[in-house]
């Protein structure tokens, strides 16, 4: 799998699709992002990492324009955020795919309509095209095609997840950010999950940004990482520069026990 | 393919030119397959298909192809399997690598098309009419058993062996009663006053004027201002006590309770259910005196009764029994208020709009209850002559 995703982008001359500088952000008195910088390459799988409430979640918000910023600039596409108009930042945003970490997927609607939605708002398809295109999505992302009529509360956690993908995917995306995909999923499914999102890398030729805390997912998907840390970016390079930074909080991430048992494979 | 949207260069419409050679047509495909030409996408596909008929063998040529995503690799994918399916030679050429890719990926999860929906079955309205009658059957018997619930609830605090949660009982009198005051007092002082304007108005045609203060006493003792406070706090309690039960359903909290041993009608329920039994007569009897107010101040203005004539007159008019036939009445609305409150919240299931719907189908069943027991009422007065 290594030579499978390195040799995606590495030749390519990096291009970042988002390139944050110098962003801070924060609930009133409180600054949790004290200036942090960011680039997210075309192509590549990029893991972010850092302790419960190092404001992993409020700077994927911030990116996504959820929580306004107080400062710093945003690039998307190579257009700073700041100098485009309502209008021009929502088409942007649609080649943004979003997952949320607990899926956000409508509940009042079914799974298959959840994966329309965005093709219905945004695009002129044919009834017929729709529910094709519908079940195409769901068959990529591995579910199976009775799952398109049932409502978000009769699925697993696991198919909340991949039918939250398949709407990610709806729009063609180029910039996939995932919020913990694996988190609440058995190690089994979050692998199958990883090898999921490499599959839909290649064949779409998306470019991944992933919020994680699973070290399986950072060594075996993520072509680099980079660490938040008190509100800064304290580190950012591949799985072999991570285990040499001296910080102790990645010391202890990268270097502790069940850190070492993720890094056995690998080390072969 | 995504990698090469621009979006700022108007994208080329896609077109298919099409030429016999023997018996093999070749196609050349060209322009962007994407998403935003979708309708002509599937046109240019079915003319092919078209075109296609007499020939053997379908080559399609991919060169020309500016832009492929998935919409448009799934429709090339579908014209391929819908030319197979009809015994023709199909074959791709010359088309990008990472377009080759794409389709490749697509052709690998299979062509299945869009499932046929099931129009058969009995007819929608038979259906709805028995859902319906299934519905109201259940949710009789549904808050019939959870008054049989709350009663044994009850029961146990009462006899001491039940942990009675003074706490929330207090907070739900204050958010029930307290907060209540206000709106209930205002309208029912707007409502006395109404009453008494038209009364007057009518009753002097018959030139009995004086009478509109037994009018209003009767009416507003016996039924209005328990009626006016039931409604508002059905509308007002009931609906929030209804979404945070279906919420705290919809987040497994209530799971949570019972597993931790709490039970859910103890903890959540009874304390609710005191605080509207013991606060709709305090309500009521708010009602009451704010209309009665609110009618005396009319009747001064317009028919120049005033303070302590109307008071006379008023205590001439009405009894006790008249006051009491009106608050007995509070307590029973409570508990249907309660009761239909809870189960409704209770009865939610995963979906918000789920709870929307439990939410307005408890205001609208307690409102309607309310009013249905309060003729019962009636009914049952004039025949025991009270």
């Amino acid at each position: 799998m290594n030579d499978r995703r390195s040799s995606h982008w590495s030749g390519r001359q990096a291009e970042a699709v988002i390139r944050v500088r110098g962003l801070e952000a924060g609930f009133d008195e409180r600054l949790i992002l004290k200036g942090v910088d960011l680039d997210l390459f075309r192509g590549e799988i990029l893991g972010l990492v850092g302790a419960s409430g190092s404001g992993k979640s409020v700077l994927t918000r911030t990116i996504l324009g959820l929580i306004p910023k107080r400062a710093g600039t945003i690039a998307l596409f190579g257009k700073n955020t700041d100098e485009l108009s309502p209008e021009e930042r929502r088409t942007l945003e649609q080649r943004l795919g979003v997952l949320f970490q607990f899926g956000a997927l409508i509940s009042s609607i079914t799974v298959k309509e959840n994966v329309q939605l965005m093709m219905r708002e945004h695009l002129d398809l044919s009834e017929q095209l729709l529910d094709e295109v519908a079940m195409l999505k769901l068959d990529m992302v591995g579910l199976s095609p009775d799952v398109a009529d049932k409502y978000p509360s009769e699925l697993s956690g696991g198919m909340v997840k991949r039918a939250a993908l398949a709407r990610a995917l709806a729009l063609d995306p180029e910039v996939l950010i995932l919020d913990e995909p694996t988190s609440g999923l058995d190690p089994v499914g979050a692998g199958e999950f990883d090898e999921l999102i490499v599959t839909l890398r290649n064949a779409l030729g998306l470019t991944v940004f992933m919020v994680t805390h699973d070290l399986d997912s950072l060594h075996t998907i993520c072509d680099r990482i980079s660490a938040l840390g008190d509100g800064r970016i304290i580190a950012t390079g591949d799985m072999e520069a991570m285990l040499h930074i001296e910080d102790p909080w990645l010391r202890a991430y990268f270097r502790g026990k069940r850190a070492r048992a993720a890094n056995a494979p690998a080390a072969e | 393919m995504s990698i090469e949207r621009m979006q700022i260069v108007p994208s080329s419409a896609p077109r298919i030119t099409a030429e016999r050679e023997g018996g093999m047509l070749h196609a050349m495909l060209s322009g962007s397959w994407t998403a935003d030409h979708a309708l002509a996408i599937e046109d240019c596909a079915s003319k092919l298909i078209g075109k296609a008929k007499a020939q053997r063998q379908v080559v399609l040529d991919l060169s020309r192809v500016e832009r492929l995503d998935t919409i448009g690799a799934w429709v090339i994918d579908r014209t391929l399997h819908v030319l197979r399916g009809k015994g023709r030679r199909t074959d791709l050429v010359a088309a990008r690598p990472e377009h080759r890719t794409l389709l490749g990926e697509i052709d690998a999860h299979g062509f299945h098309k869009a499932p046929v929906r099931n129009e058969d079955g009995p007819p929608e309205l038979l259906v709805e009419i028995g859902e319906g009658v299934a519905g109201a059957g259940n949710s009789l018997i549904g808050g019939l058993s959870f008054l049989g619930e709350s009663v044994v609830a009850i029961g146990r605090i009462l006899s001491w062996r039940g942990h009675f949660r003074a706490p929330a009982f207090i907070h739900q009198m204050e958010l029930i009663v307290l907060r209540g005051v206000p709106i209930i007092v205002l309208i029912s002082f707007v409502v006395g006053g109404i009453i008494a304007q038209q009364g007057i108005f009518q009753l002097r045609r018959f030139d009995a004027a004086d009478l509109v203060v037994d009018l209003l006493g009767i009416l507003t003792l016996r039924e209005l201002g328990v009626l006016l406070a039931a409604i508002m706090v059905a509308g007002r309690s009931g609906s929030s006590f209804t979404a945070e039960l279906g919420a705290m359903k919809m987040r497994e909290e209530i799971d949570a309770l019972r597993v931790m041993g709490f039970d859910p009608i103890d903890v959540l329920v009874i304390p609710r259910l005191l605080a509207l039994i013991i606060g709709l007569p305090m309500l009521a009897f708010l009602a009451d005196m704010a209309s009665l107010l609110g009618g005396m101040l009319v009747a001064w203005f317009y028919q120049g009764i005033f303070f302590p004539a109307f008071l006379d007159k008023l205590q001439a008019a009405i009894g006790m029994h008249t006051f009491l036939a009106g608050l007995i009445k509070a307590p029973f609305m409570a508990l249907i208020i309660g009761v239909i409150a809870s189960t409704e919240g209770l009865a939610v299931e995963g979906s918000t709009e789920d709870l929307g719907r439990h939410v307005t189908s408890s205001v609208v069943k307690s409102i309607f209850m309310v009013i249905v027991a309060d003729g019962l009422f009636a009914v049952f007065f004039a025949a025991i002559g009270y």
